[in-house]
């Protein structure tokens, strides 16, 4: 018995442990993004935002969450119940579980697989089923237009940061997101490919869905898009999961431009600051930028988004890997590859 | 040279940034909100919020069954029934607005000779039920004790401009 807990009972408890300390201080995080997005856009209005609930509205994303949590969950006469609540669950567990791959500091991770960049870019293209379901299971025109116009959206801009990607990891010569970070001693890769780390924050915004991309949600011509018909917890969750996919790709944009832990200069004042504190700092920046976009930009029109992400992106990021590469190779700068 | 300067705009994102910019510029600025419950902003002395009857400073009520107010309310929202009281002086046995109805034009306190019905400075008097809002000669004269002292100040600073 004592050794059965040893070999099985132990590691499990560690790990679950692990877990919950990534889950639950994101859960936190998403809450008061969700505040954070408030005061910051209030602060763009020129408003004060929410300062009623607790001192300067810190516990309005509380209330809020109990709000939620104590309304009767709606589900439409002409829906396909299993899907229908499936849908948010699966949106919500897709942006939890590609955090098992994130790196905090060196060694600072719960799964440190050498496909590391790959699991990610799979994770983010599966969270358009999330959406496809809830659009869908809703028997509605409007949910359905929506979960369409997120697919596409989803499916365009994910080919640009994949080619973004790839070009990143040409100067890395290895897919663990570890080696992708330690490969940005020198210099961040944000400075070389400039031109890239944009494309990738612009794609970003799109494939989380924000504003100036968050035609998918549309209030003002789809009534708040694949969600429409989602009341209570399950709308919630897609809430929970849209605002845990912006602090992911805040995440992913530290690690694969901005040196994830790493210091900006390696001298003395600047590395006494742990590194999980320079991540947490690189994410909150991306972060603001992510809520100043969507204070400063009106929406972007369908076909506009289109021509953005096919025409303007596709071919950008594809010239930039050709020409990463010619570099690369010309120089002989070309990692070995290992890893 | 214009393809030139356009180009390197669009490809600099010079739009972009400089909206960004403005908008960053925005956020240092001090917020113009007022807290509204906790703070109010100002309120004209003409302001036309909820109705009042008022009494003379002996306590008796100002209103003397004329109903002018009755007959110019263009929303039909004043019900009033009167009948000699047993001093002889003509007095409402029933005066009803249905603030339902009102759409605080302030026809009334114009038509009215006495200044007995008014539209005072309180606006927040939201309610649960719409009857609640069936109002009758008690709760307007109660309102008249209530506001009597902002009713009479804010008469008498319009007062120069009748």
């Amino acid at each position: 018995m004592v050794d059965l807990w040893r070999i099985y009972g132990w590691p499990t408890a560690l790990m679950i442990a692990e877990i919950l300390a990534i889950i639950v201080p994101l859960l936190v995080a998403v809450a008061y993004l969700t505040l954070a997005e408030r005061k910051v856009i209030a602060a763009v209005h020129l408003r004060k935002g929410p300062n009623v609930v607790g001192p300067f509205g810190l516990l309005q994303p509380l209330a809020d969450g109990l709000k939620l949590f104590m309304k009767e969950s709606v589900i439409p006469t002409g829906a396909n119940h299993v899907v229908f609540l499936a849908a948010p669950i699966l949106t919500f567990v897709l942006s939890l579980i590609a955090w098992a791959v994130i790196p905090f500091d060196q060694g600072m991770v719960l799964a440190n697989i050498n496909v590391g960049v790959l699991y990610l870019f799979a994770i983010s293209s599966l969270g358009v089923y999330g959406i496809i379901m809830a659009g869908w299971a809703s028997n509605s025109k409007y949910a359905f237009l929506g979960a369409l116009r997120a697919a596409a959206q989803m499916v365009s801009y994910e080919v640009s940061i994949g080619f973004v990607i790839v070009s990143v990891l040409l100067c890395v010569g290895s897919l663990n997101l570890t080696a992708v970070v330690e490969a940005q001693r020198k210099v961040w890769f944000a400075l070389p490919l400039l031109p890239m780390f944009v494309v990738f924050f612009i794609s970003g915004l799109a494939e989380t869905n924000r504003s100036p991309f968050d035609l998918v949600e549309g209030e003002s011509e789809l009534v708040g898009g694949f969600f429409v018909e989602y009341s209570a917890m399950p709308f919630a969750l897609f809430y929970l999961g849209e605002y845990a996919n912006m602090i992911l790709m805040s995440a992913m944009t530290s690690i694969l431009f901005l040196g994830g832990w790493l210091p900006p200069v390696d001298v003395a004042p600047f590395t006494w600051i742990p590194g999980p504190i320079w991540f947490f700092a690189k994410m909150a920046g991306v972060l603001f930028g992510f809520l100043w976009v969507r204070a400063t930009f009106p929406r972007f029109r369908y076909d506009q988004l289109m021509r953005l992400g096919w025409k303007v992106f596709l071919p950008l990021s594809l010239f930039w890997l050709v020409a990463t590469a010619g570099v690369l190779t010309a120089f002989g700068w070309l990692p070995s590859s290992g890893g | 040279m214009a393809t030139l300067d356009r180009s390197a705009r669009s490809l600099l994102l010079y739009e972009l940034v400089s909206g960004m910019l403005l908008t960053l510029s925005y956020m240092f600025r001090r917020p113009v909100t007022v807290n509204y419950p906790y703070e109010k902003g100002p309120l004209s002395p003409r302001f036309r919020g909820e109705h009042a009857l008022r009494r003379y400073p002996n306590g008796e009520e100002r209103c003397i069954a004329c109903k002018l107010c009755e007959a110019v309310c263009p929303a039909l929202a004043i019900t009033i029934e009167a009948e000699a009281r047993a001093d002889g002086s003509r007095r409402t046995t029933r005066y009803d607005i249905d603030m339902t109805k009102c759409i605080y034009c302030g026809l009334c306190q114009e038509a009215c000779p006495v200044d007995a019905i008014v539209e005072g400075p309180n606006f927040e008097y939201a309610t649960e039920t719409r009857e609640e809002l069936f109002y009758d000669k008690a709760k307007l004269l109660e309102n008249g004790d209530r506001w009597e002292a902002e009713i009479a100040r804010n008469l008498s600073l319009d007062a120069p401009y009748r």
